[in-house]
């Protein structure tokens, strides 16, 4: 009876979620490797293709122009938000009232929905000289600037938009990281003579290095997926000049019918993640040790 | 400090108030101004307080869209929940073989995003059929709600958060003939309260701010989720900025007073998460 019940009991407990689990990611995952062997057809069945979706895949100069993107993108968004969060940190760190309420504040943009913000800066960005950034630019005699209207500043204007949305969590990262800094360090700089640039670059930023890699590692990661900014804010365009890898897989689903070929992306940027996170997890590991 | 650096400092203060929250400020002042916004501008203080942006909004879709994420983000939150705490049960208080591997295979969906499932998860949900509609998943609200029910974030922050909890507390239940489900209910689910708390919240967010998969499971307006409407609003741009932010603010409230409400939950969640996900 008990030898039973402890066989049994946890897998009870577990089933549901395995359930969802199985369901609703594995079988897509395992479709998905399916599928992009497929050239599918509605209505007419699925056609057997072999590796031809992968070799498209491999020489597509338009799925390799948002690789590209999404390479720029995940690099300067992450490093951007990192470089600000922590300027942020150091400003608006410690416990003093007036400055835990500015942190709160700055925290907002990061709690909005994606495409709220996404929404949101695609009016801002306006590009005429009414737009609101525009008219500001105005009064100081620069621009108007086309951002997301123009390719060539349509990726660097997402950028922006992630690096104001994204660095406020990395501040507080950074703030629970500074907490953290000996006091004792500090002290001893200051009996040594050390000045506010030696104290950061010497004590603050070496104690920092760990946090700092784990969130570049985990944006990039995350990074490579981006989706919901891009297709709210330019659409992937102009001229396809801000198509991200996941924007590009799902218009070759929803608007050239080619879902093998979108699995066959969605399957190629899997094994990417995939690779990239054990390697971080290898490396962490060996960093611990 | 002296009174330069001083003033140095509250001028840094100011700039990044402009950057980080002005923007969310322009959004309110132009819902409220009853003058209209031209294209791309936004008002810097409400002109003339009316609350007419907000009721176009609200009958151009949005309402529906409200009532439809409110329904996904309620009963997904609910189940997401449920069957985390369970499985965190297992994992954290139960010795059993397997333990290891389970525990390794939720963590390892972490690595598969949703972005780039969502179109064989498209797929499949077409192929489930409803028990009594007869109607498969797609279009429907089964289909908006399941796939988010089944997320390693909850069950990873509740195993290491019940693994913690003192065993001597469910013996002590147990000697006095509580059963195994009884343990988890009346006694470890308690005591995670605020486990439960940061999980609720980052699910929450989550849920929230789904919009590829409400984009391709919703095939008419009467399913679509508050994101979908809020760029659909976007399409039809001739109602002026006013309306279309109107909707963009109905968007972002909840997320903001989640978080006002539950600060401290979230960012204990924030560093848990982040540091060692």
């Amino acid at each position: 009876m008990t030898a039973r019940r402890i066989r049994i009991g946890p897998w009870l407990y577990l089933a549901p979620l395995l359930l969802f689990i199985g369901v609703f990611k594995v079988w897509p995952t395992v479709w998905g490797v399916y599928l992009s062997f497929f050239h599918v057809r509605p209505y007419l069945g699925n056609q057997y293709v072999g590796t031809a979706n992968y070799s498209k895949l491999f020489s597509d100069p338009d799925l390799r122009s948002a690789v590209v993107h999404t390479l720029l993108d995940a690099a300067f968004a992450v490093s951007g938000s990192i470089f600000v969060g922590f300027w942020l940190a150091v400003l608006l760190q410690g416990p003093a009232r007036h400055v835990r309420i500015l942190r709160t504040a700055v925290f907002l943009p990061t709690v909005i929905a994606m495409v709220a913000a996404a929404e949101l800066w695609t009016t801002l960005l306006y590009p005429s000289p009414y737009g609101s950034v525009n008219s500001l630019l105005g009064k100081v005699g620069l621009g108007p600037e086309p951002f997301f209207n123009s390719p060539h500043s349509a990726l660097a204007s997402v950028i922006l938009m992630q690096i104001w949305k994204n660095a406020p969590y990395d501040m507080v990262i950074f703030v629970a990281g500074l907490a953290s800094v000996d006091r004792e360090m500090y002290e001893a700089c200051q009996i040594d003579g050390a000045g506010w640039w030696q104290r950061l670059r010497f004590v603050t930023l070496p104690a920092l290095r760990p946090i700092t890699t784990i969130v570049l590692v985990l944006g990039i990661i995350r990074g490579l997926r981006v989706f919901t900014d891009i297709w709210v804010s330019t659409n992937g365009g102009p001229a396809g000049s801000s198509e991200s890898v996941v924007t590009f897989l799902y218009r070759q689903f929803s608007q050239n019918n080619d879902t093998g070929y979108a699995a066959a992306i969605g399957t190629a940027l899997l094994v990417v993640t995939m690779a990239l996170t054990c390697l971080m997890l290898l490396w962490r590991r060996r960093a611990e040790r | 400090m002296g009174i330069r650096t001083k003033a140095g400092v509250w001028l840094l203060y100011a700039l990044v108030v402009f950057v980080f929250v002005y923007p969310l400020w322009t959004v309110v002042a132009t819902v409220f101004s009853q003058r209209q916004a031209r294209l791309g501008a936004m008002m810097n203080v409400p002109h003339g307080l009316t609350g007419a942006n907000i009721s176009q909004a609200w009958h151009l879709g949005v309402a529906r869209g409200l009532l439809n994420s409110l329904i996904v983000v309620a009963v997904g939150l609910t189940l997401q929940l449920t069957v985390s705490s369970l499985a965190a049960y297992a994992l954290a208080r139960k010795r059993f073989k397997g333990a290891g591997v389970v525990m390794l295979a939720i963590l390892a969906t972490m690595m598969m995003p949703e972005e780039v499932i969502a179109v064989p998860l498209f797929q499949v949900l077409g192929k489930i059929h409803q028990p009594f509609t007869g109607g498969t998943l797609v279009n429907s609200y089964g289909g908006l709600i399941l796939p988010l029910v089944g997320w390693a974030l909850p069950v990873y922050v509740l195993t290491g958060f019940m693994k913690r909890v003192p065993l001597e507390l469910e013996e002590a239940a147990r000697i006095d003939g509580a059963g195994d489900f009884r343990i988890f209910w009346r006694i470890v689910l308690p005591v995670c309260r605020p486990a439960l708390g940061t999980c609720a919240v980052f699910g929450f967010l989550m849920i929230w701010d789904q919009y590829l998969l409400p984009l391709l499971v919703s095939q008419s307006p009467k399913m679509d989720t508050l994101t979908v409407v809020v760029t659909s609003l976007q399409a039809s741009q001739e109602q002026g900025e006013g309306v279309r932010l109107a909707a963009v603010l109905i968007l972002a409230v909840p997320g903001v007073l989640v978080y006002l409400a539950l600060q401290r939950l979230f960012e204990r969640g924030l560093l848990s998460g982040s540091l060692k996900g």
